[in-house]
């Protein structure tokens, strides 16, 4: 009995030294290869320090792969994105956990620092792009259109750079629900009973912190003060109207989450989704606290291909990328320039849901305070 | 190899490195991280994670933990002896099958299953007349972790309710016994080490569960594992990782203590065994 036990042990072992040898990647053989011919892709700030875009494909089609990570294809048109850059460039594009949060991504920058397996770009909240910036973990780069980024949203350096954003916004089935609600305010009606949900947990999802914020400007508050929205929510589950399932398309079709609070391209993407299955989704901007929010992309200062990294991100600021983006119905931070100069696809503009007046944004501050109250307060609000 | 037994330990080696790697690194990193803050060690994180809504949140926890425990205990262990003393052989291989595959569902399609069926719009809550988020509750919670709870229960009662032979009931009723008297005096002194040990299973089951309240009730029944995940891994906090270590700390410490309490019992119940 003790031989063949002795074996099978001998088996488990060499399997479990394999295993910890594929834990430790090789380390970044992809930055020497591109340093060779002069240009070292990881330090390079700008596509003219390649000698120009073509001799960036060039680079980047020698190192034939992309990592990216939390992408997810039905968010902001990320899946045809992915698709088109392919098609484009020839490099071949590893989508890594598409659903994993921002905390997500910094955490795979941190870990596998060095290793061929790390993540090349990030598209992070507005905060982790700034803290990660503050740690030193991205390479600084100036896409072709760097300049036509309005002051604050980007990093100076190119360290990041706003990519999309939206508003948040109220989804509705309206063939369940008689009206719609186009307002904070309106959520509160007795006739929602049950319906009003969110795409998640204020404390941990980016678009339910930002619900939060946009009705704190409903009530009274301000970026200085998220109180009342926090209050909102508090009356809002007083009166019943709150459920606190998550929404999915799952749920939306199930018709659990008759009412949801998300981001408008989320909302507005789910309509199309949801007329294929005899569901009429609308879309309001609630007219009473519009809160506009961007996500950031940024390069991984240790890419294992600095190249692609640099390739992907002249592609999404490119009027295809940034159409593509408008196609997911997020508004590329491009959209003004685009809208003068001509480049946009105006009828996928026409498509956006309607909102009045310029977008304002709270500074880094005024976040990380509102999100410190939400943190202490949101819990006691709403449990029980 | 005269003797074998000799050099025998070597073969848990690889279980040993094993162990080492995916239990002892992580729980190395944990300490290690809890007691970080600001990159200096400090007992701050530590500190936090036992005020205000995480100490709500790890009360909520246990609360559930053991509501669910003690509920799925009874109710397993009822289901366990009907299914073990029933004549029918199918009925007794088609409730544990059953068992085993209910005892693993959980995460997000569990809680999809309830909201589908019992939730707002749910197929039969119209039918029961629920009222709207009912559902929704600490107690509909419990409901739903009762769904796998209850069979694993089952699953973990059947072989000791097996091992109850039916001449001692009828010794016990020769001397005199009742029913009452045979299960106070025989039967469950000899069940108690295989319920103490289902009891502590369904809780840590419990205790760390965690997708399936995320999808369902969110924050609106404060939980541990909840406020990890936010911590954690989110698209808000920033820099509250090692509170999340420091409550993952807390959770082990909770665990512990709950195998503190059911060890010596163990031994003191199972001495009725040998």
């Amino acid at each position: 009995m003790f031989a063949p036990l002795a074996r099978a042990a001998g088996v488990v072992a060499a399997l479990t030294v394999v295993t910890a040898a594929c834990g430790a990647a090789p380390s970044t053989q992809q930055t020497t290869q591109a340093s060779q011919g002069g240009v070292n892709a990881a330090t390079a700030t700008s596509a003219a320090d390649f000698g120009g875009l073509d001799k960036l494909v060039e680079a980047a089609k020698k190192e034939g792969n992309l990592h990216v990570i939390a992408l997810p294809p039905d968010w902001a048109n990320y899946g045809e994105i992915i698709e088109k850059f392919q098609a484009k460039y020839g490099i071949k594009i590893e989508s890594e956990t598409p659903d994993a949060a921002s905390a997500d991504e910094i955490n795979a920058v941190k870990t596998r620092k060095g290793q061929d397996r790390a993540p090349d770009v990030l598209d992070l909240g507005q905060s982790f792009a700034i803290s990660g910036a503050q740690e030193g973990l991205f390479a600084p780069y100036k896409v072709q259109a760097f300049d036509k980024i309005p002051e604050g949203q980007k990093e100076a350096t190119g360290l990041w750079v706003n990519d999309y954003g939206g508003y948040v916004s109220i989804g509705c089935d309206a063939k369940q629900i008689k009206t719609c609600p186009t307002s904070f305010a309106d959520l509160l009606k007795p006739e929602y009973k049950g319906q009003v949900a969110m795409n998640g947990n204020p404390t941990k999802s980016g678009s339910a912190f930002a619900g939060v914020y946009a009705a704190a400007i409903a009530n009274g508050g301000s970026f200085d003060d998220i109180q009342p929205g926090i209050e909102f929510f508090k009356k809002l589950k007083a009166a019943g109207n709150y459920n606190p399932v998550e929404t999915t398309p799952a749920t939306i079709e199930k018709g659990e989450t008759k009412i949801s609070i998300d981001w408008d391209y989320n909302n507005a993407a789910y309509a199309p989704q949801m007329t294929a299955k005899g569901i009429d989704w609308k879309v309001n901007v609630p007219s009473d606290g519009a809160y506009f929010q961007m996500y950031a992309q940024a390069i991984n200062k240790d890419a294992p291909h600095p190249a692609a990294a640099r390739l992907w991100q002249e592609y999404l600021y490119s009027p295809e990328g940034q159409n593509l983006y408008l196609k997911g119905f997020a508004r590329p931070v491009l959209l003004p320039a685009m809208t003068t100069d001509g480049t946009v696809d105006q009828a996928l503009a026409d498509k956006l849901p309607a909102v009045d007046g310029t977008p304002t944004f709270p500074t880094t501050e005024q976040v990380d305070a509102a999100k410190a109250k939400l943190a202490a307060g949101w819990d006691a609000a709403i449990s029980g | 190899m005269s003797r074998p037994r000799s050099k025998g330990w070597l073969g848990t080696l690889p279980l040993l490195a094993f162990f080492a790697l995916v239990f002892g690194v992580p729980a190395i990193a944990l300490v290690a991280g809890a007691f970080t803050a600001q990159g200096r060690p400090s007992l701050a994180n530590l500190t936090q994670s036992l005020q205000g809504g995480y100490l709500t949140a790890m009360i909520g926890s246990v609360r559930l933990s053991a509501v669910v425990a003690l509920l799925a205990a009874v109710l397993g262990t009822f289901l366990a002896h009907a299914v073990v003393t029933s004549r029918s052989t199918l009925l007794r291989e088609a409730v544990l099958t059953a068992s085993g595959v209910l005892a693993n569902f959980g995460g997000v399609p569990l809680a999809f299953f309830w909201i589908a069926t019992l939730g707002n719009s749910g197929v039969i809550s119209g039918l029961l007349g629920l009222p709207s988020g009912a559902l929704y509750t600490f107690w509909g919670l419990a409901v739903v972790y009762l769904y796998f709870a209850v069979p694993l229960m089952v699953l973990a009662m059947a072989p000791a309710l097996d091992g109850l032979r039916p001449q001692w009931r009828e010794a016990a009723a020769n001397s005199g016994a009742t029913a009452w008297h045979y299960w106070r005096f025989v039967a469950l002194p000899v069940l108690a080490p295989a319920m103490l040990g289902g009891i502590v299973l369904l809780f840590g089951a419990s205790f760390s569960a965690y997708a399936t309240a995320n999808a369902m009730v969110g924050t609106v029944v404060p939980l541990v594992t909840l406020k990890i995940a936010s911590a954690l891994t989110g698209d808000v906090l920033v820099g509250y990782e090692n509170i999340a270590l420091a409550l993952s700390l807390d959770m082990v410490v909770v665990a512990g203590l709950v195998m503190a309490v059911y060890l010596p019992l163990q031994r003191r119940t199972s001495r009725w065994l040998h």
